[in-house]
């Protein structure tokens, strides 16, 4: 589809059901903005969403929802004004416009004419995907799950499985004189299992998603490398000794412990911090943060990711923007907001959990580029650390710029090679000067399968990270046993 | 009051439209729960207003019993097309799911037939002018600190709620709740180095919100003491677990024992009823009908009324936390928490010293006041995040410690404590006072 398609069929679905002319959307914005503000936006979405959750062997949830509404911003200097409704009416929408406005109606109002942005390169098919196989493939393809991996393993004793996809519609209409729209599909298939042994229980998990349908997931083929994953992991982690407290070499594999750079690096370049200095990373444009191995950038438009956007959440194509080159910070990113205000341009990372949201700056896909080393070298160089080959969550201080992230698959380092499995941890360090501990980077660039989901400020993005395997000279691991020599 | 009224007739009207349609399509029971609120946020930065956010909410909730199969639907939207898009929707899932016997909705005499009046709904005329005066009150007051050089601002915000319910088995009620807050967050910096922290007042009712320039004040002088943090060798101490924090202890033990994580057998603590996990003087109560307290309500999410209750004594733990569901799959009675808990208190029986009592007492050990990071499994226990806070020596705070790790496993932890102190923070549904616990594990350089 392209963007006219698009946005014909956003009309029908967010306009027409409430006879919404291009007039009013010029009036409702023309309400929210006089000539003393900057910037006025009016953000209208219709999403369904469903989720399928299958544990103790039968399918125990199904869900579904919908969720419709606008919200309009209005901008004027440092000061934003943001008012929502769950009604789509010029009425609704104008009150929350003269709301949003934030100043008495008494200065005159700017004549608003939109017309239609650019053609933007789509990212990803704009099928729905609750509808593209039916509720019975769906529930087969749960129990699949469930069978096969009990069949794995018979120290698996639970699999829960959740099978989740949305259909998003939005348009957006600016002051800047534009309009667009977008459609938005996501799948997530996630799978966590339990294995017991002797009375001990451990868990595993893994999973895959992105913007396509769930035709597009089967297809693909690596719903049974799912399952391994999660039932390898769990039955590897009941043969896993204590993790050790203290300062290592660290060895972390390719893909997922990329969220290293999403927590370390990545929060503490967004542009609101920036403008706000208060991010440990303000000012340091050209500086060098990283050793002269490590390029790392955002970049939305890859094709079908879970972090990919055509646009972002004002209307901006998104782009690929690096963020640190050989080691030299090159960009921070930007939403349209903290841009105008910074005398730069939006880098189209400006998103929104919702109509109910404010935007901000926030990721995409965040990776580091590969380098030189083959995996094998990297763990054949380290005479005694912590090999991380899969990782839970994280979280970062951008103030202190202390981020922590906590392994969920580890193993320890001995003369060159891996020998046994360790528990989880959380390792923990300083997000300023980490990468410039990175030592070795290896030729193996993955990004995560499509599981991610960023939270900033109460509002919740899908992302993707992602990295190939490197090595970082120290970093304090959070286990309970105490370092041998 | 106008908008209110037909707010409450517009509830009325969207319940009874789900319930006959679902019935229409062959349901055996139906519930609709509905949520609307309103309220505004206002963020002032550095003495100028920031953001000012208008909000209005609503949701609506269709659990539809085809049978023993169960289909759940919503929508923010309230038009008839989209009421009856979701109830068929509800339908069809509940043609799919699985049989299950222990679905359904709450027997006739667990749903609560009285409302208790719980003083939770204390509407606040608060202006926008009101808003930035006294943000601007807060953010000034933690200003006034020489060492704080940078803001991320004093936000305030009130919002009222109305939760209703109603099922195919007759019940209907509905309850209206408050909830008001001002919060402040800056940055002291010494030589480069910067450090940010927070604190905040809130409260169901606005007259007992915390002074606005105490808040601030608050603020900055937690903010200026974390200067010049320093890491630590890694070392095994006891750890003092700030009231603020101490209660994410505690919500790991609320996860360990809520019924689905008992059923699935997905918890370490899946055998550990009647069984003794925490130190004698140790008592774990709910109080669902504390006045005007945050997770007070008269009835949960299903209808059932909430009743006060304890849920360890003596250390010994006495009820999961469960729903219907989860209660009719262990054999046991509802508690009355679909949807959480309500009010969990966490007191000491004896030794009921305060926070800098218990400093005073340790001889070597750490006290932490955040802590970051995801690292509790509630499978294994495993427990592992990242902290900071102060190094203690002969019952003083020597210096602010940052970069470090605590670690432990929760079913050992919880048998550690050591001391639970009397000044508790009630800010929030668990509310404890700051938590002592031996022998943990402390990873730094």
């Amino acid at each position: 589809m392209n963007s006219s398609d698009t946005l014909i069929e956003a009309q029908i679905k967010l306009l027409q059901p409430s006879n919404i002319s291009h007039a009013d959307v010029e009036q409702i914005l023309a309400a929210s903005y006089t000539k003393s503000h900057d910037y006025a936006d009016i953000y209208i979405q219709h999403t369904e969403q469903e989720s399928w959750v299958l544990e103790n062997g039968i399918i125990k949830d199904g869900g579904y929802s919908i969720s419709r509404g606008g919200g309009i911003r209005s901008i004027k200097d440092d000061l934003t004004g943001f008012s929502y409704t769950d009604d789509i009416t010029v009425t609704s929408l104008m009150r929350a416009a003269n709301l949003a406005r934030t100043t008495a109606n008494n200065q005159e109002n700017t004549k608003i004419l939109l017309q239609q942005k650019g053609e933007a390169a789509s990212c990803y098919t704009t099928n729905s995907p609750l509808n593209s196989i039916t509720n019975a493939e769906k529930l087969d393809l749960l129990q699949y799950i469930d069978t096969s991996a009990r069949k794995k393993d018979a120290r698996i004793k639970q699999v829960i499985a959740s099978l989740t996809s949305s259909h998003e519609i939005i348009f957006i209409a600016s002051t800047d004189g534009e309009f667009a729209a977008d459609i938005r599909p996501m799948v997530r298939l996630y799978i966590n299992v339990i294995a017991e042994q002797n009375g001990k229980k451990e868990q595993g998990s893994y999973g895959g998603g992105g913007r396509f349908t769930y035709e597009h997931l089967i297809e693909r083929g690596s719903i049974d490398s799912y399952i391994n994953e999660a039932v390898r992991q769990a039955t590897l982690n009941l043969e896993a000794r204590e993790a050790p407290a203290g300062q290592l070499t660290v060895v972390l594999g390719s893909g997922w412990p990329g969220v290293l750079l999403h927590e370390a690096i990545g929060h503490g370049l967004e542009g609101d911090f920036i403008r706000k200095a208060t991010s440990a990373f303000t000012g340091k444009i050209g500086e060098r943060v990283a050793d002269a191995a490590v390029t790392v950038v955002d970049n939305g438009t890859l094709e079908n990711r879970r972090g990919s956007l055509t646009i972002d959440d004002e209307g901006m194509p998104t782009q690929c923007t690096t963020l640190i080159e050989n080691g030299i910070l090159t960009s921070y990113m930007y939403d349209k907001h903290n841009a105008r205000l910074q005398g730069v341009s939006s880098t189209g990372n400006g998103r929104r959990q919702s109509y109910a949201h404010l935007p901000m700056p926030r990721m995409t896909n965040t990776y580091m580029l590969a380098g030189n080393y083959s995996p094998d070298e990297i763990i054949e160089s380290v005479d005694h650390g912590f090999y991380a080959a899969n990782f839970g969550g994280g979280q970062v201080d951008i103030t202190s710029g202390k981020f922590v992230f906590t392994a969920s698959e580890a193993y320890m380092i001995k003369h060159g090679k891996i020998t046994y499995p360790v528990k989880g941890a959380t390792l923990i360090g300083n997000g300023p000067d980490v990468l410039t501990h990175v030592s070795m980077v290896g030729n193996d660039l993955n990004l995560d399968e499509g599981v991610g989901t960023c939270g900033k400020e109460g509002q919740n993005v899908p992302v993707c990270v992602g990295q190939p395997t490197i090595k970082v000279d120290n970093l304090t691991i959070g286990g309970t046993s105490e370092l041998d020599a | 009051m106008k908008k209110n009224i037909e707010n409450l007739k517009n509830i009325q009207n969207a319940q009874d439209f789900c319930l006959n349609e679902a019935k229409k399509l062959g349901a055996s029971d139906v519930e609709v729960s509905i949520s609307t609120g309103s309220g505004i946020t206002l963020t002032t930065r550095l003495g100028a207003v920031e953001s000012l956010e208008h909000q209005s909410d609503q949701i609506l909730t269709v659990n539809v019993f085809v049978g023993e199969r169960k289909g759940v639907s919503s929508t923010t939207d309230f038009s008839e097309t989209a009421l009856s898009k979701i109830v068929d929707s509800a339908n069809t899932i509940a043609s799919v799911t699985s049989e299950d016997v222990c679905n359904g909705i709450p027997e006739q005499e667990l749903l609560t037939s009285d409302l208790p009046n719980l003083d939770l709904y204390h509407p606040w005329e608060l202006t926008t002018e009101d808003a930035y005066r006294f943000t601007n009150e807060c953010e000034s007051s933690a200003r006034d600190n020489q060492s704080i050089s940078n803001s991320e601002g004093s936000t305030i915000s009130s919002y009222l709620q109305t939760r209703s319910l109603a099922n195919s088995n007759g019940f209907s009620a509905q309850y209206k709740s408050s909830i008001h807050s001002l919060s402040c967050s800056v940055i002291a910096s010494d030589n480069g180095n910067m450090q940010r922290d927070y604190w905040f007042t809130t409260h169901r009712d606005p007259k007992l919100l915390n002074e606005f320039s105490l808040v601030g004040k608050v603020a900055a002088d937690r903010a200026v003491r974390k200067l010049n943090s320093r890491t630590i060798t890694t070392c095994q101490v006891p750890v003092l677990f700030d009231s603020l924090i101490a209660k994410s202890i505690f919500s790991s033990f609320v996860s360990a024992i809520t019924g689905p994580a008992i059923y699935k057998r997905t918890s370490f603590l899946t055998d550990a009823l009647k069984k003794k996990i925490f130190p004698d003087f140790l008592t774990i109560t709910e109080k669902p009908h504390i006045k005007k307290a945050l997770g007070s309500a008269p009835f949960d999410a299903e209808g059932v009324a909430t009743t006060e209750r304890e849920l360890v004594n003596s250390g010994v733990l006495h009820s999961y936390i469960l729903d219907c569901y989860s209660a009719r799959k262990l054999n046991m009675q509802t508690t009355a928490n679909s949807g959480g808990i309500h009010n969990l208190i966490i007191e000491s029986k004896e030794n009921c010293n305060t926070t800098d009592e218990i400093i005073k007492s340790i001889k070597k050990g750490l006290f932490v006041t955040e802590l970051i990071g995801h690292g509790v499994n509630i499978v294994t226990g495993d427990y592992s995040r990242g902290a900071s806070g102060y190094w203690v020596e002969n019952g003083e705070i020597q210096y602010p410690v940052e970069e470090i790790t605590v670690a432990g496993n929760l079913e050992s932890m919880f048998k550690n404590i050591l001391a639970v102190s009397s000044d508790a923070d009630e800010r929030s549904r668990i509310i404890s006072g700051a938590v002592l616990i031996d022998n943990l594990m402390v990873a730094g350089q």
